[in-house]
């Protein structure tokens, strides 16, 4: 009979339209504004209303998740100690040929420091491509998940200058917690095994 | 004095109180606008199957009202230049925003929008649209995130929200004149630009 | 590995065998197939494809050796029975060169033909409509010409060293005078310089036909110009039809509005770098492009980045998610076109939306994914993915995949307004080189994945999905039935998931590359996605080539399109599934 597939498909629809229904009565308000809510719209048996209500609902943003790249430094005794070493690895890896390094010199012999006096990142450029952060030597450029960027000026605004890209390890430890446990697993190992050497020596 | 208007402590006499609302013009004015932003559709790139994604179900611009894309640039008021600007295609892009009525608003996607983002190098690319247009907003992310888009889009709402009837352009007596659409020739060519060749050419005619 | 090379030796020797005189195996270091002289390439290839049975010219591509004054064109065929790809060249003087077409032989080579005169300048004899195709008519030089220099230049290579140690940032476009992203030839005055009317209206494309072919009768035919800003040209893709009342007599496809130098920048970067770019080719489908351009460099490397196990199954888990992805946009997006406004995408998207949450999860990015690595993958999947994935392969995804199939297969509109529309027929789909889903639904079960296998699919049990009607209704079809067979893959190759490492060296960003050519292909969602790299032993690339489905899937546009009605355009538009990032490279 003609018009039965334009039906089927209707039908579909409808069905569509109470599951949105059904699923609100059956969860509850526990649905929306709640983190459970979200990550059960996120599920691979979720029906009913998909919509994730941004800006009062986030969607919760996977670890690995990037965007634009910042800098990490350690505090210790409320000094910012910079990770980067300004060994120039990021802007080499750099795709897009995005980061600009400054390396700093001793102000006294000219010798070069193994620290930026100058890190600049160009995010009109930038591709959040990952590789700066990936092939970083010394966990020190990391990419962020902070996406809420949006301005009305780029000239001045979309080149984030050192001071604009340092955000510091707890903040990192915070997006990447994984991660943060990880690497700091890893360099504890390190720094064993550089003392139990130590202790051979002496 | 205006300002006073919208806070609901203003003074109304009793006797009216439950009968009347009042706020400024500007106000009411801008919210309505605020909610029923409709975007162009006009997809040029990757950053647009993210707009494409925002207009879907998960991130729905439904909720802002803006999901009234419109295909012609007559009936929209807001232009997301979604992705890379080629130099064959700005034309054509300068032209549909002539073609918008007033008010109108550019928000420019993504880094290849706002400044050639990876491929600006290239030699078909235009290094950020805002060198042809004025943008209103710039979201950075190669591409932004579907949220990034909405944050993008709610900056819009802000801009609109700060803006006053009694100074809008488009009420303004100022002529339109609209931008010179740019020509394709050997390169592409700016009509604005024709005073600066011209003095170069004088210039090197000067040497010789 | 060396069976293979066996046969292809044996093959090129049976060829070499028959023309003595003016054919001869390519012998540098690295370089495979035969080397044609110009004069004799078309009675040659018409044995090729007559005799030996190379009926499928897949890619055309120019490869300018600067040092040696020469430039070569290289061709790759196959055979749509299945085997391995034959590589052709013809070398030619750099100063004047010209080639025989074969436009003629392989109607697939239009398109490609005219890519290679527009960005390389090689002219191609007998070419019926040689233009530029991604440029725009009156573009000042050839920019894939490794002498050509574009206005934005930094360097001949990266990394550029004003970055680092004494890097000042700067937005490039403050040293130049006007700002702008411009090169001028010299002389150049806009004063004097008038620009053709016709060629204004027209630009890049070919002015049609203007005399009538039909002089007897007083007819005026309409020439209707669909995008480059339209809602179902799927970006800036661009139509001139011309039209005798309703019905489409003649058609020009124009691209190039989103040709971003993807080649030339490619060829700037190091190996590493493209990586990331090719997740803007089809940014749709980011990991197969990664996955063609990993293999097509591992090929270069050799056996010692053979990836792992563990990194092989990842990677067809992740390529045929990508297909599922993609081809439930196509049939959203097809819906579109067809007037079904948004509720199909909409249903679509959400299911891509689950599936870009596993791309996010394991890669960073919900598109560009850049997750493939020469030798494996970058990262290992986190926790709780796979059971995701699992969930998603044996549960979400087939049930939802019927249920579009309820929703729209046998909907009257669809079926009235799809079948017999737009007819490929299976001599014409070889003929144009389309490949993908375009070629099956013509009835030729030439897959890839079955036909040359790559990774590891020989060990998968699935069926090549194939129609036989060619029409708008079977490339729509076939949608489905591609996404049944990827989710058979996907069940096991989830089952079947190994442990172990998931790179085959160390992670490195720079490579100790051996001089040659490779032409890496897998079958993307849209069909064949080549990558031909020369590299000249440094660490970069001296030719990037992106042999892109899209693309050449269109040459059979205006075949498709010839006496069909103008709203029709848009349906066969959208059952080729085209995506501009790919077409315009």
């Amino acid at each position: 009979m003609k018009g039965q597939g334009i039906l089927k498909g209707l039908g579909v629809t409808l069905k569509h339209l109470i599951d949105t229904y059904l699923e609100d009565i059956k969860a509850g308000k526990d649905r929306y504004y709640t983190e459970e809510g979200v990550r059960q719209r996120m599920t691979s048996d979720t029906k009913g209303i998909f919509t994730v209500n941004y800006p009062e609902e986030r969607l919760p943003l996977a670890e690995a998740f990037r965007f634009v790249p910042f800098l990490v430094y350690d505090e210790e005794d409320g000094e910012q100690i910079v990770r980067c070493t300004a060994c120039g690895i990021c802007s080499k890896v750099c795709p897009s040929q995005c980061i600009w390094i400054t390396r700093a010199e001793d102000p006294e012999t000219g010798k070069p420091l193994k620290t930026p006096a100058e890190f600049a990142i160009d995010i009109d450029l930038c591709m959040n491509c990952g590789y700066c952060a990936e092939y970083c030597p010394f966990d020190a450029i990391k990419m962020d998940h902070d996406f809420e960027l949006a301005g009305y000026e780029r000239m001045e605004a979309n080149i984030h200058l050192k001071d604009r890209l340092l955000k510091p390890a707890s903040y990192y430890a915070e997006i990447r917690p994984l991660n943060y446990a990880l690497e700091q697993k890893a360099k504890a190992e390190l720094a064993e095994r550089k003392a139990a050497r130590r202790a051979k020596v002496d | 004095m205006t300002e006073g208007l919208n806070l609901p402590e203003y003074y109304i006499p009793p006797e009216i109180e439950g009968t009347v609302a009042i706020t400024t013009l500007d106000r009411i004015y801008n919210w309505g606008r605020r909610y029923s932003v409709w975007p162009m559709f006009f997809g040029l790139a990757c950053c647009a199957i993210e707009m494409i994604a925002t207009a879907g179900a998960r991130f729905d611009m439904a909720r802002f009202g803006m999901e009234i894309m419109r295909p012609s640039p007559r009936q929209c008021d807001l232009m997301i230049i979604s992705g890379t600007v080629t130099k064959k295609l700005v034309p054509q892009i300068v032209r549909l925003y002539n073609q918008m009525p007033e008010p109108k608003y550019v928000l420019s996607m993504g880094a290849c929008a706002s400044g050639g983002g990876p491929f600006k190098r290239g030699y078909n690319v235009v290094a950020g649209i805002d060198k042809f247009l004025p943008v209103d907003v710039y979201v950075p992310g190669c591409p932004p995130t579907p949220q990034a888009l909405l944050f993008g889009l709610m900056k819009i709402q802000e801009k609109i929200d700060q803006e006053s009837i009694s100074k809008v352009r488009w009420y303004s007596d100022e002529p339109d004149e609209g931008i010179p659409v740019p020509i394709l020739g050997p390169d592409l060519i700016d009509p604005r630009d024709f005073p600066a060749l011209l003095k170069k050419e004088q210039e090197k005619e000067k040497q010789a | 590995m060396s069976e293979q090379t066996a046969v292809i030796n044996k093959i090129n020797q049976s060829i070499i065998n028959r023309f003595p005189d003016w054919v001869r195996e390519d012998e540098r270091e690295g370089y495979e197939g035969l080397l044609v002289e110009a004069a004799h390439l078309i009675p040659f290839m018409e044995v090729l494809r007559d005799e030996f049975g190379y009926d499928s010219l897949t890619s055309v591509t120019g490869v300018d050796y600067l040092p040696e004054e020469k430039m070569e064109v290289v061709y790759h065929l196959y055979k749509s029975t299945g085997g391995s790809i034959l590589v052709v060249k013809v070398q030619v003087p750099r100063s004047s060169p010209v080639i025989p077409s074969l436009v003629g032989l392989y109607p697939g080579a239009a398109f490609q033909e005219r890519e290679a005169w527009d960005l390389l300048g090689i002219r191609f004899e007998g070419h019926p409509n040689l233009k530029r195709i991604l440029m725009w008519e009156g573009f000042e030089g050839h920019p894939l010409r490794k002498d050509w220099v574009e206005a934005f230049f930094e360097g001949e290579f990266k990394p550029y060293e004003d970055r680092w140690p004494e890097g000042k940032v700067s937005k490039i476009e403050t040293d130049k005078p006007l700002g702008k992203n411009i090169n001028y030839p010299e002389g150049f005055n806009p004063e004097t310089w008038i620009p053709d009317a016709k060629e204004l209206l027209f630009q890049g494309t070919v002015s049609l036909k203007t005399e009538d072919d039909d002089p007897g009768l007083e007819t005026e035919h309409l020439v209707v110009n669909l995008g480059p800003q339209h809602p179902s040209t799927h970006g800036v893709f661009r139509m001139v039809a011309k039209l005798e009342g309703e019905t489409v007599v003649d058609l020009e496809p124009v691209m190039g509005y989103l040709h971003r130098n993807h080649e030339k920048i490619g060829e700037r970067n190091t190996f590493s770098m493209n990586m990331p770019y090719t997740d803007r080719l089809d940014y749709f489908c980011s990991m197969s492009n990664n996955f063609g351009y990993a293999l097509s460099v591992e090929k270069l490397l050799g056996e010692k980045y053979q990836p792992p196990e563990r990194a092989q199954y990842i990677r067809v888990i992740m390529a045929e998610l990508t297909r599922i992805l993609n081809h439930f946009m196509a049939i959203g997006f097809f819906l579109n076109d067809l007037g079904a406004y948004f509720t199909p995408a909409l249903y679509a998207i959400k299911e891509r939306e689950l599936i870009l949450d596993i791309f996010e999860a394991v890669s960073g990015s919900r598109m560009m994914c850049n997750y493939f690595r020469f030798g494996g993958v970058v990262r290992d999947l986190p926790e709780g993915i796979e059971e995701h994935i699992r969930k998603m392969v044996y549960e979400r995804l087939p049930r939802q995949i019927d249920e579009m199939d309820r929703y729209l297969v046998d909907n009257e509109i669809v079926v009235s307004r799809c079948q017999g529309v737009g007819v490929l027929t299976p001599e014409q789909a070889i003929a144009y080189s389309a490949a993908g889903p375009v070629l099956r639904a013509s009835g030729v079960p030439y897959d890839i994945r079955r036909a040359d296998p790559y990774g590891i699919y020989d060990r998968f049990d699935f069926d090549v999905a194939v129609r036989y009607h060619g029409d708008v209704y079977d490339r729509f079809l076939i949608k489905y039935d591609e996404v049944r067979q990827s989710i058979r893959i996907l069940q096991q190759a989830i089952d079947g998931l190994p442990g172990g490492e998931i790179l085959a060296n160390k992670p490195a960003y720079k490579f100790r590359m051996p001089k040659g050519e490779s032409y890496g292909r897998v079958e993307g969602p849209k069909g064949e996605l080549g990558f031909y790299i020369v590299s000249d032993g440094t660490n970069n690339p001296w030719r990037y080539h992106v042999r892109a489905p899209s693309f050449i899937n269109l040459t059979g546009l205006r075949e498709m399109s010839l006496g069909e009605k103008i709203a029709d355009l848009v349906a066969i538009l959208g059952s080729i599934d085209i995506v501009l990032g790919e077409v315009d490279r």
